[in-house]
C-alpha cells in the first residue's frame, strides 16, 4: 500500500488535535489516565481514519470492524477519538466522568456510541474480542476485530489464557496492538513484572508478531494491512510508544498513569500541544 | 420418571434439545464437558462448540464477545469455577454489559461430595445473586432442571443456572417455569419452609413428619433466587408468621439470606435457617454429607420446632392464624 504524505499530514495534524483535546478534558475533569492516553493517539488515529470500516452515523452497522480497547483506562483518548470521527457530540466530552455522562470513567457500550466493548478491567476485553472473532468465523462474517491492550495488562493471566485460544482457533481475523509504552501504574514494566522477551513470548502462543513504532503512521498503517493479509494464525503488534507523549513532563512518568494535570499544569500542556 | 436422573443428565438431554431448536446456541467449556454433560451437545453439534481449555476467565470474556453478535452462549463448568474463579468476569464482561450469556454452574453444593472443598461450591447463590443485572435459578430436581434451561434461553440477559451432580426425586409439578414465581407444593398454615435445589425433596419430607405431630407447613420451592418471588413470601410470612429456609449452601447471602432481606424490609416473623454454617464441607458420600450437617429433613423439622417456639412466644403472636 503507497501512503501519500498529503494523506500522512492529515493524519498528523489529526493526532494533534486529539491530544490537546484529551489534556483539555481530563484537566478540565480533574480525573483520568492521561499517560497511557496520550500513548495510542496515533495507534487510534490510524484505525479510525484510514483503516477500520466503520459508519459513525451508524455505530451498529452489523459489518463494521469491530474495536476493542482492552486497556479502557485509554478511554479519554477513545472518547476525542469517537468525537473527532463523528459518533457523538463533541460537547460531550465535557461531561467526562461526571453524574450522568454517557462517558463513564471506563468505557460502558450501553452509554457511549461507538464503543464496542465495556472494559477497563484489564484482560477482559481481550478475551471479548477474541469471541467476537470467533463468532464471525462461526457466521461466516467479513469483519475484522481489533483489540488494544496495554503493556501493564500482560501480566494478567486471563491473556494468556486468551492468547492461546485467540491462536488454537486460528483467529486471522482479529488483531491485537499491545501499547508497548513500557510504563504501568506503580514503575518500570520491567521492573514490576518483567515482560521481556516480549515478541519470544507471542511468537511461542502461536501468534505472528510485527515489531513497529507506535507513533510513526507509515509504519503503523503498513503493518495493520500486513496483518490483515496474515492466514492461518492471528497477529499482534507489539507498537513502541511513549507514555505521556506530547507533554514534555508526561513522558516516561508513570505518575500521570492514572493522574491528571493541575490546571498549572495543564496550562503547560496545552501550550506544548498547541 | 425423572426419578433416577441427575441434574446433570437432565441438563445434558435438554441442552442438546435446545440446541436442535436453536441454531443460535453455543456451548462452552473448559475441560469439564465430561462432567457437565455439556459433550452430548458437542458430539451433536460440534461446530456451536468450544473446549477453551481450563481457562474459566477467558471463557466468560469469550462468551460475552459470542453474545455481542446475537449468538447466546451457554458457558458450561463447575459452580466453584465459573461464580468463584470468574466472579469478577462474570460481573464486568457479562453482567454489566447485559450480555445474553447462560453460565451453568455444576457439581454444586456439599452433595458434590466426595471431590470435598475445593470442589464444593457453597457461595455461588450469595455471589451471583450479590451482581445486578443477573437472574439466579437453582432447579429442585431434574424435570424443573430441563424448564429452567429452556426458560433461560428464553429471556434476553445474564443467567447462572445452579445444576447439581446427583440424582434426586422429582418434587415439582407445574407445566410451566416461569422465572421470578414461587410455586407451593404444599399447604399449610402453621410455619412455612422455603426451599430451593435438593432441599426441597428434604422439606417435603420434613412436612410429611411435622405432620404426624399435627403442625402442619407450607412448602415452597423456591427456584427462582433472583428475581426473588417477594408476594409469595409476604404472603407466607403474613399467614403463618414463621418462616425455614432450607438449601444446599452457606447460610451467609444465599436463599436463606435473600429471604432474611425481605421479611426485615417488609413483615418480620421468626426465621430460621437450615444450610451450611458458615463452615467448609468435607468429602464423602452426598447423603451421609447431608445428614451430617443437618441438611436434611431432621434438621428441617427441628428448625421448624424452633420457630414455632419462638413464635408462640412473642407479643406478636396473636397477628398469626395459630
Amino acid at each position: 500500500m503507497k501512503i501519500k504524505k498529503t494523506d500522512i499530514e492529515l493524519l498528523e495534524k489529526k493526532a494533534k488535535n486529539i491530544r490537546y483535546n484529551i489534556i483539555r478534558m481530563i484537566g478540565n475533569r480533574g480525573s483520568g489516565h492521561p499517560g497511557g492516553s496520550l500513548s495510542i493517539v496515533e495507534i487510534l488515529v490510524s484505525l479510525y481514519f484510514a483503516h477500520i470500516h466503520h459508519d459513525p452515523k451508524n455505530p451498529s452497522w452489523a459489518e463494521r470492524d469491530r474495536f476493542i480497547l482492552s486497556k479502557g483506562h485509554g478511554a479519554p483518548a477513545l472518547y476525542v477519538m469517537l468525537a473527532e470521527a463523528g459518533y457523538f457530540q463533541k460537547k460531550e466530552l465535557q461531561t467526562f466522568r461526571k453524574v450522568g455522562s454517557i462517558l463513564q470513567g471506563h468505557p460502558d457500550r450501553k452509554l457511549t456510541p461507538g464503543i464496542d466493548a465495556s472494559t477497563g478491567s484489564l484482560g477482559q476485553g481481550f478475551s471479548f474480542a477474541c469471541g467476537v472473532a470467533l463468532g464471525a468465523k462461526l457466521l461466516k462474517r467479513k469483519f475484522r476485530t481489533y483489540a488494544v491492550l496495554g503493556d501493564g495488562e500482560l501480566d494478567e493471566g486471563q491473556v494468556w489464557e486468551c492468547a492461546m485460544s485467540s491462536a488454537h482457533y486460528k483467529l486471522d481475523n482479529l488483531t491485537a496492538i499491545v501499547d508497548r509504552n513500557r510504563y504501568q501504574n506503580d514503575g518500570h514494566t520491567e521492573q514490576v513484572m518483567r515482560l521481556e522477551p516480549l515478541k519470544d513470548k507471542w511468537e511461542a502462543f502461536g501468534w505472528n508478531v510485527i515489531e513497529i513504532n507506535g507513533h510513526d503512521f507509515r509504519e503503523i498503517l503498513s503493518c495493520l494491512q500486513k496483518a490483515n493479509s496474515k492466514k492461518g494464525m492471528p497477529t499482534v503488534i507489539i507498537a513502541h510508544t511513549t507514555k505521556g507523549k506530547g507533554v514534555s513532563y508526561m513522558e516516561n512518568n508513570p505518575d500521570f498513569h492514572g493522574l491528571a494535570p493541575t490546571s498549572e499544569q495543564s496550562i503547560q500542556a496545552l501550550k506544548e500541544l498547541e | 420418571m425423572d426419578k433416577e436422573i441427575s441434574g446433570r443428565d437432565a441438563f445434558g438431554d435438554a441442552l442438546v434439545e435446545v440446541g436442535k431448536e436453536n441454531s443460535k446456541i453455543v456451548v462452552l467449556n473448559a475441560d469439564l464437558s465430561k462432567a457437565t454433560r455439556s459433550y452430548l451437545f458437542a458430539e451433536k453439534f460440534p461446530q456451536r462448540s468450544f473446549n477453551v481449555g481450563i481457562a474459566e476467565q477467558n471463557m466468560m470474556g469469550m462468551a460475552s464477545g459470542l453474545s455481542s453478535l446475537g449468538l447466546i452462549p451457554v458457558v458450561c463448568t463447575f459452580a466453584m469455577f465459573a461464580a468463584g474463579r470468574a466472579f469478577e468476569q462474570i460481573r464486568n464482561s457479562i453482567a454489566y454489559p447485559l450480555a445474553n450469556v447462560k453460565i451453568v454452574g455444576g457439581h454444586t453444593g456439599i452433595i458434590c461430595g466426595e471431590d470435598g472443598v475445593t470442589h464444593q461450591a457453597i457461595e455461588d447463590i450469595a455471589l451471583m445473586r450479590s451482581i445486578p443485572n443477573m437472574t439466579v435459578l437453582v432447579p429442585a430436581d431434574a424435570r424443573e432442571t430441563r424448564q429452567a434451561l429452556r426458560a433461560a434461553i428464553q429471556m434476553k440477559g445474564p443467567v447462572y443456572l445452579r445444576i447439581v451432580r446427583v440424582a434426586s426425586k422429582t418434587v415439582t409439578t407445574q407445566e410451566e417455569f416461569i422465572i421470578g414465581k414461587a410455586n407451593v407444593l404444599r399447604s399449610g398454615m402453621d410455619a412455612t419452609i422455603i426451599a430451593c435445589g435438593i432441599m426441597v425433596d428434604e422439606s417435603l419430607k420434613a412436612a410429611e413428619l411435622l405432620s404426624e405431630e399435627n403442625i402442619e407447613v407450607r412448602v415452597i420451592n423456591m427456584s427462582t433466587i433472583k428475581p426473588l418471588d417477594i408476594k409469595t413470601i409476604k404472603k407466607a410470612a403474613k399467614e403463618t408468621g414463621a418462616i425455614v429456609t432450607a438449601e444446599d449452601h452457606s447460610c451467609l447471602g444465599g436463599l436463606g439470606g435473600a429471604v432474611a432481606e425481605v421479611l426485615v424490609n417488609h413483615c418480620p416473623v421468626f426465621m430460621h435457617q437450615v444450610g451450611m454454617q458458615d463452615e467448609f464441607g468435607q468429602t464423602g458420600d452426598w447423603r451421609e454429607l447431608l445428614d451430617h450437617f443437618g441438611l436434611n429433613a431432621r434438621g428441617i423439622c427441628a428448625a421448624v420446632k424452633k420457630t414455632l417456639k419462638n413464635k408462640k412466644q412473642s407479643k406478636f403472636a396473636g397477628r398469626f392464624t395459630r
